[in-house]
């Protein structure tokens, strides 16, 4: 019976917890919607100038008022992108052109954006071709010109509920203006009342409606509002393939940079390596050849120098192979390797992970070589003594954390590795983000958009 | 004394037979995969395993994932694993039902054969081999245990080679030095450690190997 009782105020409780953070929610909404609808207001004065300017310009031929103009309206739609991210969470990207700049043509003309001239152009020109060629930006004004009423319809639900709030206070109001010798008006009959402040029960009903309605709209509105505020906001379709081609040739660069370094090194180890000692290995074994009758004991001596040739050989080969493709990697998977990194590492390093199933071999390939440089950053340049590896997949992004209890202050831009790890996990469109204190911790964070092929086949004993 | 050899690529399978075999072994049956391989060790159960990490179909750890399993199924079996490559990881997962008889070699070491042959006979006897190389990343991964440190150099040299699984007899004759030398250099290093003193070579050797993962 007791425990019965129990379950019932759990279930209660867990209601009652429900419905406060419903209410918080709504509260939130509705302080949120007015603070929208204030800063659209902002918005009136801007839109103005930018549809002057841009009409005198077009009209009249007043060039120089178009490029202030639309920077305004750039400026407040980033100002409008930053409060998207800020207090909606939705990241808005930006896809304006690169700065236009002037080139010499071989006939000795001046190129700068689409036009060709003579002489070399004035800044303005240069302003009024970086402001006026721009999609992005007149989908800025696009956006500038809707923006109050959004801000409007932000603030529905807060109009809601002052109408069922004031409509429900009409009978007290009008009772004192009574009193104070007022007769019967006709701003009653506005809020469902007789002109004498009557009000009958149907509209006490509809009004107290309006009054919860406002309340349970709120959170639904203002969510609309930041997702038609974003799609305003958001580049055209093919500003955002232009960027996306532009970061595409960027890291493709990268990554054949980064390749054809990378051969370049092999061809040199196996080359300076062992090559050489094949060569030396094979003089030997003539020369063991032309001995092996005269003279024995040579013959033996230079056998011995062989095989521990050919055993050093096969050491160089096996740290190249390490350096190409870890053989771990390949035998196991992404998580088994960077346990085995762990147990190699001098310092105490606990690995935590689930995957379910393998990523692609490249991605893999980058990761597992990203954790090695950060477990060698962390020995070597934190002076850490513990460090946590998590390794997950959430939704279509492989996510890597790796922290560290050392002395912080890692910097990605002062020619540490991680400037390198960052540039080969941009080959996947993969992102670094680095929280590094000074006093420590540092936390790593890698994230790779990827999906996982085929459930693990092979399965994991131990624990590193 | 019987041996199952398992190992894809047909030269180094030959060598391997022809180098057992000159050295007195019987080669009960010389596989290629890593299905094959666990048939035959659990069928003929050998005296010994010897076998190749990377075999066919999945050519990943085939061979390893084999030798587990059958030693799951028959307690106690003794593999010898080869690698191109050795893992601190793939050491732990041979070492860690605890029971001994396993080896780990890089495939290099066959080119010793005096040495190999000691490390079949001596993994079929139920003791330890594990690859200096492997010894040498355990105690690099403990670079920072102060215990470790505290050792001298030549009782790291004795700690070194009886980690590899050699008995006092084996170790005194690597390090020229007489076996009482050696049985007072483990007693000082157990004491160091903190590790309860055994005359049991086989077990003197896996609780180093215990410690060194442990740690």
């Amino acid at each position: 019976m007791r425990g019965q009782g129990r379950v019932r105020r759990r279930t209660h409780d867990r209601e009652r917890l429900a419905r406060r953070v419903r209410r918080a929610e709504q509260w939130r909404a509705l302080g949120l919607g007015l603070r929208m609808f204030r800063r659209s207001l902002g918005t009136v004065m801007p839109l103005a100038v930018a549809l002057a300017a841009t009409a005198l310009t077009f009209c009249v031929g007043l060039v120089f008022l178009a490029p202030p103009a639309l920077r305004l309206t750039q400026c407040m739609a980033r100002r409008e992108r930053r409060v998207l991210a800020e207090e909606f969470g939705i990241e808005v990207p930006e896809a304006y052109k690169p700065q236009v700049t002037v080139e010499t043509l071989p006939d000795g003309r001046y190129r700068f954006g689409r036009r060709v001239k003579r002489t070399v152009p004035g800044q303005w020109e240069l302003d009024f071709q970086q402001f006026t060629t721009d999609p992005a930006i007149w989908r800025d004004l696009r956006w500038l010109s809707s923006a109050l009423v959004l801000g409007v319809l932000a603030a529905v639900p807060a109009a809601l509920i002052g109408y069922g709030l004031i409509g429900q206070l009409i009978p007290v109001i009008a009772w004192g203006a009574h009193h104070l010798g007022q007769g019967d008006s006709t701003v009653y009959t506005w809020f469902l009342a007789a002109p004498d402040g009557e009000l009958s029960w149907p509209a006490h009903v509809l009004l107290g409606a309006t009054f919860f309605g406002g309340f349970g709209l709120a959170p639904a509105l203002v969510q609309r509002y930041g997702a038609w505020s974003a799609k305003l906001l958001s580049p055209p379709r093919n500003a955002q393939l232009r960027q996306r081609v532009r970061r595409l040739t960027e890291t493709r660069a990268d990554a054949l940079d980064a390749q054809a370094a990378e051969l370049r090194r092999i061809e040199r180890d196996l080359h300076d390596g062992v090559q050489a000692r094949l060569v030396a290995m094979g003089l030997n074994l003539g020369a063991v050849e032309q001995l092996l009758e005269r003279d024995p004991a040579a013959a033996k001596a230079l056998l011995a120098q062989s095989r521990e040739a050919s055993a050093t050989a096969l050491g160089e080969l096996r740290g190249l192979v390490r350096g190409i493709h870890p053989p771990v990697l390949a035998e196991r998977g992404l998580a088994d390797a960077i346990r085995a990194l762990a147990l190699d590492s001098p310092l105490a390093v606990e690995v935590t992970e689930d995957l379910p199933g393998r990523a692609e071999p490249p991605v893999e390939s980058a990761v597992y070589f990203a954790v090695s440089e950060l477990l060698t950053n962390a020995a070597r340049h934190a002076a850490a003594d513990r460090v946590w590896i998590d390794v997950h997949h959430t939704g279509d992004a492989l996510r890597v954390q790796v922290t560290d209890d050392g002395r912080g202050g890692a910097d990605a831009s002062n020619g540490s590795g991680l400037r390198g790890v960052e540039r080969r996990l941009a080959t996947f469109d993969g992102v670094l983000a680095l929280s590094s204190p000074k006093g420590g911790p540092t936390i790593v964070t890698l994230e790779l958009p990827c999906a996982l092929s085929s459930p693990r086949t092979s399965t994991s004993y131990g624990t590193a | 004394m019987r041996i199952v050899l398992a190992e894809d690529l047909y030269l180094l399978r030959d060598g391997l037979i022809r180098l057992l075999e000159a050295h007195g072994f019987e080669i009960a049956a010389a596989v290629e995969s890593g299905p094959e391989l666990q048939r035959a060790l659990v069928e003929l159960r050998p005296d010994v395993a010897v076998v190749d990490v990377r075999l066919p179909p999945t050519f990943t750890d085939e061979g390893l994932q084999a030798a587990l399993a059958a030693r799951r199924e028959v307690p106690g079996l003794p593999v010898l694993v080869l690698s191109q490559h050795v893992e601190q990881l793939y050491a732990r997962e041979l070492l860690a039902d605890g029971s001994g008889g396993v080896g780990y070699l890089l495939k290099d070491r066959v080119f010793n054969a005096e040495q190999f042959t000691d490390a079949v006979r001596r993994v079929a006897a139920g003791g330890t081999a594990m690859d200096p190389d492997v010894i040498a990343k355990l105690l690099r991964s403990n670079a920072r245990d102060e215990p470790l440190a505290a050792l001298t150099p030549r009782e790291r040299e004795v700690l070194e080679l009886m980690a590899e699984g050699r008995s006092n007899t084996a170790v005194a004759g690597r390090l020229f030095i007489s076996e009482g030398a050696v049985s007072k250099h483990t007693t000082s290093i157990f004491a160091k450690l903190g590790l309860a003193a055994s005359d049991d070579d086989n077990r003197r050797v896996l609780a180093v190997l215990a410690y060194l993962n442990g740690a």
